[in-house]
This record gives C-alpha cells, structure tokens and sequence, in this order.
C-alpha cells in the first residue's frame, strides 16, 4: 500500500537514533508505520539540535507541537453499569477523573519533525515531570516554528515551555482563567458571556447552562479485537 | 513640538481585509510597520475538545467547519487518522471519489483565495468571476452530499454513498424567468460526471481570464512583487507548508512525496516559485488551479469505467443500506447503534497528513480503546503561516499587510479552530 510506504521509515533512521542517542532515548517505539521517541525534558535540547544538525537525520522542520493531558487514560467516564435493564439512564454519575488516574506523568507535549531530505517523520514525547507546575524546554530556539504552537499548548493545558521569549495565551479570550483542554476543565466552561442592557456593557456571569452529556456511553473492550474469540473465529460467527 | 515616534494601530477583528476576525496589532512609524502582533482566537470553538466528547464518527461535521471554504480536505485528513488507527481499507471507487473531490475543493479554494485576495489589493472584477466558478462547483457538493458547504462526504471506510446519475437543477421564480432557468439547467440534463467533466473542458478558459486580468496587469504587480519575501531555508524553519513553501521555492507537496489514496497514478506536475513573494504565490495557485482540473479529469475518466463499492464491508463501521432499514428490525437496531455510540478504535496514536490546499493538514489522534477519542489535535497549516505574520510584514507599508494576509490564504474556521 503505497500510503504505508511512504509513511514508514526506513528502518536505517530507527537505528540511527538509537545508536546516536544512546541512553539518552528512554524508548524509541514504532507503531502503525509512525516512530514516537521519548525524549526526557532535561537532555531535549540536546537532542533536538542533534536532530536538526545531524546529517544522519535533518529534521529540518518542526509540523506541530500539540498538548496532551494524560489523566483518566483508558478510565472509564461514567458508570453505566445499572442502566442495562431500562434502557440508558441519564442521571448516571460522572466519574470526574483524578490526579490519582494517570499512571504516568500527567502531561506532555508531543512534537511532530518532518525531514525535507529524507522524506521521513519522526514524534518525540516529552513528559513534564511535575504535574502540578508542568515545564518542558521550549523548542523555539531549534526550530521558529514552534513558537504559536508552544503558546497554544500552554494556553489549553498550562505546559510553561522554558525558553520560550513570548509565551502569552493565543487562543482564550482576554482575562481568561483556568486552561480549557485539561481533562478536569468542564466542557461547558465556568463563565458565560452577555449582554447587559442595565449596565450598558457586556458582562461575565457564571455559566448558566447545566453540564450534561448526549453521548454518555463509552464502550470499551471491543469483542472483535479480543484475540482470544478472533482466533477461534468464534467472533465472526456471533455476527453473521 | 515633540515629535511623535510611533504609534500602535489597530487592525480588524471587524476590518474587511482581515479576513474574518483578525485583530492585528500594529506599531507604525509613519507608515512603515515595525511590529504586527496578531491576536488571535476570535472564532476559537474548541472543536478538539468538542471531538473528545463524542463518538468518533459524530465528529466529522466539525471537521468541515475548520476550514469552511475548503471542507472536504478537512474531513479527509481526520477520515484517513481513523482509518490508520482502524487499519481499515478503503475500496478503490471510493479513493478515487476522494480525489476527486479533494481537488474540486481545491479549486473552490483558490477560487475564493484569488476572489478575496484581488478584492483585497484593488481587482473587484475577479470576484466575480471567481464566484461564477464556484457556484458550479458548490452544486457537485449538493448533488453528491446535499449540502452545498458542510458536506460531511467522507466517511471513515469509505465515503457516504456512490456518485448521483442527475444533477440538481434550477427552478423558476419571480427573480429568474422559465427561459433564464433553462438555459442554467442545459449543463445539468446528464449525470455528475457529465456535469464535473464539462466543467474540467471549459475552467482552464476561465483561468484563462483571471490571468489576463491580473498576471501582466501594472497595479497587480505593484502590489505583490517584492512583497513579503520569504527565503527557502526560512520558509522551513518557520513551518511554511503547500504553496507558501512551494512559493518560495521547495518542491514539496504530499500528494507526491507520501502519497494518500491514488494520488500515486495522477499525472499532475507541482508548480515552484522563484522569488518568495507575493506574486510568485499567486503564480504557483494559479497554476495548481490549472493542475487541479487535469486530475479532477483523470479520476472522471476513471470512476466513468469502473464500478465498484465505495464503502468497506465491515459492517461494524459501514451503515447498513436504507432500504435494508425500511423492512429489517437488525438494520434499523444496526444502524442506531453504529450513530448513537459508534465504534471502538484500538489503543494508540497515529498522525496522518493530506495535502490541504493551504498546506499540510494534520491529525493527530490519540485512543484510549474507547469509542470515543482521547485527543484530537488538528494541525492547521494557516496557523504557522500567520505565526510568521510579523516576520513577513516587518519594514513594509500598511497597505502591504493586506496583501501579505491575502497571500497567505488565512481562514479563521482553521487557525483558531
């Protein structure tokens, strides 16, 4: 298929960097034709200027550097379990992910490199080590592109990129408290915006909409890709 | 009397040439710009967040309300994340339907990037012209979606259904005479690779015409030579992608160097600019217009000789058929669970890239295993290019800052999402 083809590496750079790197690369993971590296934040720059200047890799271009807040991974959302008998039941509880929920480090930024040379991508994850005051090295200095992209991750999760000489929130409005991407930040928000005829101005006011859900059921642990029932082909004959 | 330095001045959210809800800050010294500060996120609807809280297929809509004036590229890129994670693959019809339809999109976008951008920098004749072009396309997105705009076309495995045999057709009214209308629907008697391959004979004429209105034209190129000059190494390291790489010179384009779906059997070259500014881009557009056409043609030819499913079998992903609905309980059970809680996506991460036609749009998608998302993250490829706006602006007139936000083709759906 010539969409995998193009979109997988040759083998020869996945070598590369481990031998370049070392112990300094805790994983180098390959998956779906993508190579992730885990990168720890304190030898990032480091490496990210190794992975800009080294002939064996070029990463000349920064694509994306995106936020991700890990808490509630593969958690359940809301308990469903007693609404089987009566069909769904709208007043099941929210099971409001904690910080307890990640097993890991909480948040990260994951940075997509596109090498012009060698026609070839590469993501690195950095984990912010504290998850109360999540810092990562900016990497700004290395690559100019990531300058709005740095903004709007500390925007939406509150990730400080060190380094960074502007970061400023980008997307929210002026004044805005809290960061809207967290897995803990309501959908819905805290404040609401309107006019106020009285006042003569637009005012905020705490948000007046109740939080509710239209898609509530989260399906997990899809039967069709249990090995076990599709080895036997038990699982194809269940639905034919 | 002192003397006044600089001053700071705003422009937009609500000017016409900021395309939308733009405010850019700028300082000026006299009127020659030392500093533009954009603030953006004026249109910011947290449609990642949005696409975190619902099953994965129900999600498709947001995606063509990015970047609202080319929609199918932007399902495209968010269509081919799922399937990656899926592992799905898609029959060959509906491959070649996507093409297809990503360079009609393409064209409609360019059509109103050549509209606005000539609005813009003083060619209101253009505008017009532009919007007579895309009013043909708009009604092959209707006739193949319903929707003139936010289409929702393409469906993770494939897309929503086959190719319609007539075309929708115009109807009298007290502003449009029988005759008047007849002569509208002449076009529209066969089917819709009638209709699109019509129009593939008669649109290199039409950009014919925009050429001749602006490429050789004085004023235009006052405007836009020397102006907003990018160098090929900063190009890359600011992120440039699609024709504002391509206008500086890099030939890169990812229908070519990764090819999705069957872009790898189009015969279509990549048009480079030279010099990096504006004119060089409007050059490159123009001829991708032109290149555009020639493989919306080739996938005509194709898809009139051969048949085939346009959606995958699976039909843990593929809705049942409607007529299957009217009569069967399972069809119609099978159907309002596939759009009430969708489907599982196994565990991982993947990110896929099309070559939208403002650059390169990403996906990246993060699963949990559930039905839902764990995260989205939409890589808008306007977002790095009005990154660079200060850049790019820096020691020229006032007046050049509408054409530098005219030339890097900012839509507001995709940059504040």
């Amino acid at each position: 298929m010539s969409q995998l083809d193009a979109l997988t590496a040759p083998n020869s750079m996945a070598d590369a960097i481990t031998e370049w790197f070392g112990d300094k690369v805790a994983v180098l993971q390959v998956g779906r034709g993508d190579h992730t590296l885990v990168v720890g934040a304190d030898d990032w720059v480091e490496v990210a200027t190794a992975l800009r200047d080294e002939p064996a890799f070029k990463f000349d271009a920064l694509i994306d550097v995106c936020g991700v807040d890990y808490m509630g991974y593969g958690k359940d959302e809301w308990k469903g379990n007693t609404a089987t008998r009566s069909g769904f039941n709208r007043g099941v509880s929210r099971n409001d992910a904690t910080h307890d929920d990640a097993d890991g480090p909480r948040f990260a930024a994951v940075i997509h490199l596109l090498s012009y040379s060698f026609n070839t991508r590469l993501r690195v994850r950095l984990y912010a080590p504290d998850d109360d005051a999540p810092r990562v090295p900016s990497s700004y200095p290395i690559w100019n592109a990531a300058d709005w992209f740095e903004r709007e991750a500390f925007d939406m999760f509150g990730i400080l990129f060190d380094g960074h000489p502007d970061l400023r929130r980008l997307l929210t409005d002026y004044g805005f408290v809290g960061h809207p991407f967290r897995k803990d930040f309501p959908i819905s928000g805290y404040t609401e915006v309107r006019y106020d005829p009285e006042q003569g101005r637009v005012i905020y006011q705490p948000v007046s909409i109740a939080p509710r859900t239209l898609v509530p059921r989260v399906i997990r642990d899809d039967n069709r890709y249990d090995t076990n029932l599709t080895q036997d082909g038990s699982n194809e004959n269940d639905h034919a | 009397m002192r003397e006044i330095e600089s001053y700071t001045m705003n422009f937009g959210p609500q000017h016409p040439a900021a395309h939308g809800v733009l405010r850019l800050v700028l300082e000026l010294d006299g009127e020659v710009i030392h500093r533009a500060d954009p603030h953006v996120g004026l249109l910011h609807r947290g449609t990642e967040k949005l696409a975190e809280t619902k099953p994965y297929n129900q999600s498709i809509g947001y995606m063509d309300r990015l970047d609202y004036v080319s929609m199918m590229c932007n399902e495209h890129g968010y269509v081919l994340a799922i399937e990656k994670l899926l592992g799905v693959q898609v029959p060959e019809r509906a491959q070649y339907i996507r093409v297809m339809f990503d360079e009609i999109t393409r064209i409609l976008n360019h059509l109103m990037w050549i509209g606005a951008h000539g609005l813009d920098i003083g060619a209101m004749t253009l505008f017009l012209y532009a919007f007579r072009e895309r009013e043909d396309l708009m009604d092959c997105y209707e006739a193949v979606s319903g929707a003139r705009l936010h289409a929702t076309y393409y469906r993770p495995g494939g897309v929503y259904r086959d190719l319609p045999d007539f075309m929708p057709k115009q109807m009298a009214s007290k502003f449009r005479s029988q005759k008047e209308v007849d002569k509208l629907n002449e076009k529209r008697e066969g089917s819709l690779l009638d209709f699109i391959e019509d129009f593939t004979e008669r649109f290199p004429a039409c950009v014919d015409t925009y050429e001749t209105l602006l490429t050789d034209n004085r004023i235009w190129k006052q405007r836009t030579v020397n102006i907003g000059v990018v160098s090929p190494e900063r190009a890359i390291e600011l992120g440039f992608t699609g024709p504002m790489l391509r206008g500086s010179g890099i030939e890169w384009d990812l229908r070519k160097k990764q090819p999705y779906e069957v872009y790898d059997r189009m015969d279509f070259d990549i048009p480079v600019g030279v010099h990096g500014d504006c004119y060089d881009r409007y050059l490159v557009r123009v001829e991708e217009m032109r290149q555009s056409n020639r493989i919306v043609k080739q996938c005509v030819d194709w898809l009139r000789k051969n048949e085939g499913p346009v959606m995958v079998g699976d039909t843990k992903i593929a809705p049942p058929k409607r007529p299957d609905m009217k009569g069967d309980m399972e069809s119609l059970i099978h159907h309002f669970k596939l759009f009430t809680e969708g489907y599982c996506v196994p565990a991982g991460e993947v990110y896929s890239a099309i070559e939208h036609p403002k650059g390169e749009f990403g996906c990246y998608l993060i699963s949990d295993g559930a039905n839902k998302p764990f995260r989205v993250k939409i890589r808008a490829p306007g977002f790095s290019h009005l990154a660079a706006m200060n850049e790019m602006v820096q020691g020229h007139m006032l007046a050049d800052v509408v054409a530098v936000i005219g030339t890097q083709d900012i839509v507001f759906g995709e940059i504040d999402r």
